[in-house]
């Protein structure tokens, strides 16, 4: 599956945010994940100990938030909770609606520890 | 500058640095970073480079995807038969191994780039930006990108394409939209493919994969077509061509933009 690239590509972003900032190491990536971005929290979490071997994010905790799935009708206007097979409206059934929430797939933030010496 | 007096903070980061800023340490002394980006960043930037590269060129550009077997590059094979006196048409084929799709689009005399991805699952927009490297655009109308054979992560890709097409064929069931709801709810459009089977299958009902795609909240249109027999080839056909003009229509709007510019 693609989550072993995805995490190649992750500690690319989180490589170039630390460079910016100066040096350290990464202690905490935290993700944003909604069910319909077609990425495995799980297989993501088994993925990233293998690729962070050796870089600056090695033995960063992945802290992976899932997104709940989220509709707006374009009939009733009403917001309802969604299954990942069924998007239709919760309140009046219309199946023409819009993902409001559930296809993230974000890096929404680092934490990094300024010296190796706190590890 | 070190991170313990203080010095490294000036006049244009200290804001940053306050409680709430991006760069406010935690109670443990680290320092933690709002981000927000995309995990897919990098590829969705070289996607937006693949697309322009074919606007410039005024070349459509369309994602086949399916499953393996389910008839894409039989389809390819009968849309350059009936399309090639028209369109200058090129591939760009997706497999794990072999040359063997690629083959078969040179068999029909237009070029084919074959990827051979190894062990990945997908293809991804550098690998389709390499391949479009040995094209040459300027002489093409459409570029047709057929993906690795694989309901889940070509989904998750952009490659740079104008349109993503999924073939979903008759022998597979009619509830992989439901099954695979992240590659189904983003079609342009689907296509029910190897329908000349349909008559000896009992269990694979067309309305009732459509009504599938339409709990995933996509109006995309639902084909039925057979690359063997020919039926519903003209509807794909006919989709192909209002494709192309929307494009053509859109490089005349550029074209004319550029040269007012330059007036």
């Amino acid at each position: 599956m693609h989550e072993l690239s995805l995490c190649q590509s992750l500690l690319r972003q989180v490589a170039a945010i630390v460079s910016e900032q100066g040096s350290g190491f990464v202690s905490l990536i935290e993700l944003q994940v909604g069910e319909l971005s077609g990425v495995e929290p799980a297989l993501m979490q088994h993925a990233f100990p293998v690729v962070s071997q050796g870089s600056i994010a090695q033995g960063a905790r992945l802290l992976i938030q899932t997104r709940p799935l989220r509709v707006l009708c374009e009939r009733c206007g009403s917001e309802s909770d969604a299954e990942a097979g069924n998007l239709s409206c919760r309140a009046c059934g219309n199946w023409q609606t819009r993902l409001i929430s559930g296809d993230e797939l974000l890096l929404t933030r680092i934490e990094i520890e300024s010296s190796a010496i706190t590890r | 500058m070190c991170d313990t007096c203080g010095c490294n903070v000036t006049h244009g980061n200290a804001h940053l640095l306050k409680p709430g800023g991006r760069l406010e340490k935690t109670s443990e002394g680290k320092q933690s970073i709002d981000v927000l980006k995309g995990l897919l960043s990098e590829n969705d930037h070289q996607a937006r480079h693949n697309r322009e590269h074919f606007d410039r060129h005024g070349v459509l550009a369309i994602n086949l995807m399916s499953s393996p077997g389910s008839g894409k590059t039989a389809l390819l094979e009968a849309t350059i038969d009936a399309l090639k006196d028209h369109y200058r048409i090129a591939v760009v084929e997706g497999d794990l191994e072999t040359e063997n799709d690629a083959e078969r689009i040179r068999a029909k005399g237009v070029a084919a780039i074959q990827i051979t991805t190894g062990s990945a699952c997908h293809l991804d927009a550098h690998m389709v930006h390499d391949a479009l490297h040995k094209l040459k655009l300027s002489d093409l109308d459409i570029v047709f990108i057929e993906n690795v054979g694989n309901l889940v992560c070509p989904a998750s890709f952009d490659l740079g394409q104008h349109h993503n097409v999924t073939l979903l064929s008759v022998t597979e069931g009619d509830d992989k939209p439901a099954k695979y709801p992240v590659m189904f709810r983003t079609t342009d459009l689907l296509l029910l493919s190897k329908t000349d089977l349909l008559a000896v299958l009992d269990d694979f009902e067309p309305d009732r994969a459509e009504q599938y795609l339409r709990k995933l909240a996509n109006l995309a249109p639902v084909m039925l077509i057979s690359a063997r027999s020919g039926e519903g080839l003209q509807d794909w056909l006919d989709w192909l061509e209002i494709r192309m003009s929307e494009r053509q229509a859109e490089q005349q709007g550029i074209d004319q933009t550029t040269s007012q510019v330059r007036l």
